[in-house]
């Protein structure tokens, strides 16, 4: 296909509204970014945590008050939420993001080990969600009405309501004890060396639960929306024309009712980071996800910041992305501003 | 892209997944016992001694100047007997073994047990076990063979303390001890290296060929961490572990199961409701005597802990022979509770609750809300503390705010060791904590014979002069308690039935990867 210069003059003025999109975005970014620094430290001293006394951990019992009193000192726990939230991003700022004090380690190494893993387990369980959203979806709207239809939904809405941690416990009992398909947890079996075979099968479990407690939102979406755009006027035409039923729906009918899905798509990513969280605790997974949880019940924080900076980050990023495909995709599309 | 088409992949991704399934479904080791697999509840912060580390020896990496044997007496380690001190309490000394290096080839010498020390105490350094040293003055090494210790006051328990692992000073030149590589990557003089710890997931140790103890059977021991209860109980049942620690309930199907064992340890890790001593209604000694009479301890066992436990009455756990007054204890005995309550004044109303002078008998009990087993716990006192006419609702909170109430609140707390009755009762029950910041002396109990007790048995040289004072300190707290000591847990594990070896100890409050069933893993040998 050709691009007549008008398309192309339209194109071109599209892509530099989408660009200050961005940049428009990524100067919003920055001070939610800092607030949410900000306001995570005032949560953290609110809390009714000490990080000094979770440090201790059971050693607290019977710690001289003396020895207490100066590990305070040390950390300095007593200053203004302000002072050590400005101490923090001063160093932050330029790239120190400090120790951890509950794993004693460099804040960048405890995120570098861990991040890794993290990350694949998300992207593995997103795919598998989406892919089961767009399939399952697509199915029970294309036989609207009929068994395969009721099951999927009845199985979407029943499965919406179930607990990720009782999900991933119900999956340990059934593929690793019952079966014995599939490890039980862990990123290899234990005695075995790191490589790609025994990461695949140790992550498969964990990455099908999240992407099975993800994909019910998926499924209804993209069934919802494809029964609307059967009514809509170029997919009646379209039928009108007689073209087969599969075309329609693939064709044309998913084509429109995926635009919205990618809105949805970055609406859900806090949802998938939670259901992380609770998959990398019940199938031991080394994610950063436990160590996120161990850093809030520490108030460790210098790993608690620079986790939810990234986090923040990642939701941002996450939405900016679905906007600009959304854009993209769609012409209609008005872009804020 | 087609419908048929995704459906094809979607079936392609099953069958994938139905595909992977291990051959044998039990990714164990090589069946040989010559390594195993553990799975522990917690995973460590560090692995560095002078952090707070394994204090109590049993840590597999490191030695102490003493070890503990299965009857928990001191036995020598890297020292070459067990240290003694002066006649006046003051200066211990201690003489190292000759021909001991670390894993890196280091030769130990008197100098790095200095290091060790010194760097506990550094204010700088945030240890976790700088109050045990809290009595020593200095550490020194006259030469390299030799370590003196040097006290403020006589401190007999110190002998106790020195099972912690010493380091190499070397490893720590030019770095921050609080956030040193040291800390993830030891090195160690003890029976296992460190070969790979994958933080969150496992740590894999090897043995010390070269180890002066003579080398483990066992080559290699992967820990694994798997902190939820159900998720250990079902991996194991998976067959993915040798051993593991698991809730009495989880490990009962295993009893009758061939080729594995449950192992009961004893402890002396009790649980524990404090009671404020400065309430109008439990300012009373008799009020606390009836609280600890009325409550039911061996049914709280059979059921909360399902019959893995033993009461208590004080800190001092009955397995400790050598300290242990087996008088020491509270009858469940709820006629003599009510008459005591009766004669204090606080009389049972038409409602059944009792009041004295208008005031209700109310009792608040507060329990860490993560904390399954001190919630039932709670509980169970609760109920048999209403059934004497007191009113106890029981609140679920964190630790900080149990501290933080601790003058109009009830606790269920936890702690206790095995090694010296001073470090757990001297802090918990001396009155001259009483009123301090942090967790010492939680109920603000005040009690001059208690004190006395204690400060006689601190200082004592003589063991039948520190036998006696810690039978007048049980009599004493048993007279006026400040505490209703409920029960010392049983900790239980299941074990596979593949090794020789394994011996029963007594365990601390704390056990994980030290101390537990595998405490003395580098003297197991495999089964033929």
């Amino acid at each position: 296909m050709t691009a007549t210069p008008v398309a192309t003059a339209r194109t071109g003025r599209r892509g530099r509204a989408i660009g200050l999109l961005v940049l428009r975005r990524l100067a919003f970014a920055v001070p939610v970014l800092l607030l949410v620094g900000f306001a995570l430290f005032a949560l953290a001293k609110a809390s009714p945590f000490d990080p000094v006394e979770r440090y201790f951990g059971l050693r607290i019992i019977g710690a001289s008050p003396e020895r207490v009193a100066q590990i305070r000192a040390n950390w300095g726990v007593d200053q203004p939420v302000v002072e050590q939230y400005l101490a923090w991003l001063r160093h932050a700022v330029a790239g120190d993001f400090g120790d951890s004090l509950s794993l004693q380690q460099p804040v960048a190494q405890v995120i570098g080990e861990r991040l890794g893993w993290s990350v694949l387990l998300v992207s593995v369980g997103f795919a598998l969600a989406l892919l089961l959203g767009l399939v399952l979806g697509t199915l029970a709207a294309w036989r609207q009405g009929g068994w395969l239809d009721r099951a999927i939904t009845a199985t979407a809405y029943a499965l919406e309501a179930a607990p990720v941690f009782w999900l991933g416990l119900a999956a340990l009992y059934v593929f690793a004890l019952e079966l014995q398909w599939l490890p039980g947890g862990g990123l290899t079996d234990a005695g075995a060396a790191l490589d790609v075979g025994q990461v695949v099968r140790h992550l498969l479990l964990p990455a099908s639960v999240l992407a099975v407690s993800q994909a019910p939102w998926y499924v209804l979406f993209v069934r919802q929306n494809l029964l609307e755009s059967f009514t809509s006027d170029h997919v009646i035409g379209a039928r009108a024309r007689g073209l087969p039923d599969h075309l329609v729906v693939s064709g044309h009918a998913l084509r429109t009712s995926l635009l919205p899905f990618l809105t949805l798509l970055g609406a859900r990513i806090p949802e998938l980071i939670t259901g992380a969280l609770l998959v990398e605790t019940v199938f031991s997974w080394p994610g950063i996800a436990r160590a996120t949880v161990d850093a809030a019940l520490n108030v460790d924080f210098a790993l608690l910041g620079a986790l939810t900076v990234l986090a923040t980050a990642v939701v941002l990023l996450g939405n900016l992305l679905a906007d600009v495909l959304y854009a993209l995709a769609d012409p209609r599309v008005g872009l804020d501003g | 892209m087609r419908v048929r088409r995704w459906l094809i992949s979607v079936v392609v991704v099953a069958g994938l997944a139905a595909a992977c399934t291990s051959p044998d479904g039990a990714p164990t080791a090589a069946g040989d016992g010559r390594s195993i697999v553990i799975a522990a509840a917690g995973e460590p912060e560090n692995l560095n001694p002078v952090l707070g580390y394994a204090p109590d020896g049993a840590s597999k990496v490191f030695d102490g100047l003493v070890a503990r044997d299965a009857e928990l007496r001191l036995v020598p380690a890297l020292a070459e007997e067990v240290p003694t001190a002066s006649p006046d309490g003051l200066t211990w000394t201690a003489k190292l073994r000759t021909g001991t290096t670390f894993t890196d080839g280091t030769p130990l010498t008197a100098q790095d047990v200095v290091f060790t020390y010194r760097t506990v105490l550094d204010p700088k350094v945030n240890s976790t076990v700088a109050s045990r040293f809290d009595a020593v003055a200095d550490v020194s090494a006259p030469d390299d063979r030799t370590v003196v210790f040097r006290l403020k006051y006589p401190y007999v328990p110190l002998v106790q303390h020195l099972t912690l692992g010493v380091v190499p000073r070397k490893a720590f030149e030019g770095v921050d001890v609080n956030s040193a590589p040291f800390n993830t990557a030891p090195i160690g003089t003890g029976p296992y290296t460190v070969a790979e710890w994958r933080k969150g997931d496992r740590l894999v140790l090897k043995a010390n060929e070269g180890y002066w103890g003579g080398a483990p059977a066992v080559k290699t021991v992967t820990v694994v961490f798997v902190a939820d209860d159900n998720a250990r109980a079902t991996r194991m049942a998976a067959g993915e572990f040798d051993g593991t620690v698991l809730p009495p309930k989880l490990a009962k199907p295993y009893a009758d199961k061939a080729g594995y064992r449950v192992v009961r340890n004893p402890s002396a890790d009790y649980r524990a409701l404090g009671i404020p001593s400065e309430l109008p209604l439990t300012a009373d000694p008799n009020v606390r005597i009836a609280i600890n009479l009325g409550i039911d301890r061996q049914a709280m066992i059979d059921t909360v802990l399902a019959g893995a436990g033993k009461p208590a009455a004080t800190p001092i756990s009955p397995y400790l022979d050598q300290w242990y007054d087996s008088r020491a204890t509270f009858a469940h005995d709820t006629a003599r509770a009510e008459k005591l309550l009766d004669e204090a004044g606080w009389r049972r109303g038409a409602d059944g609750k009792r009041s004295r002078d208008g005031q209700a008998a109310r009792l608040p009990i507060l329990y860490p809300a993560p904390d399954v087993l001190r919630k039932e716990l709670a509980l169970a006192v609760a109920s048999d503390i209403a059934k004497l006419g007191i009113d106890a609702p029981v609140e679920a909170t964190t630790y900080e705010l149990m501290l933080q109430r601790r003058k109009e609140a009830a606790s269920m707390w936890g702690g206790g060791e095995p090694y010296d009755p001073d470090t757990t009762a001297y802090t918990l029950l001396h009155s001259r904590y009483a009123g301090e910041p942090g967790y010492v002396n939680m109920t603000l109990y005040r009690n001059p014979a208690v004190d006395a007790a204690l400060d006689t048995a601190r200082r004592s040289l003589d063991p039948n002069a520190r036998k006696q004072a810690y039978t007048e300190f049980q009599q004493a707290f048993v007279a006026d308690p400040g505490w209703a000591f409920l029960a010392f847990l049983d900790h239980t594990y299941v074990l596979r039935d593949k090794w020789d070896g394994q011996a029963t100890q007594v365990e601390p409050h704390d056990h994980g990867l030290v101390h537990a069933v595998w405490w003395n893993l580098e003297r197991w040998t495999p089964k033929s």
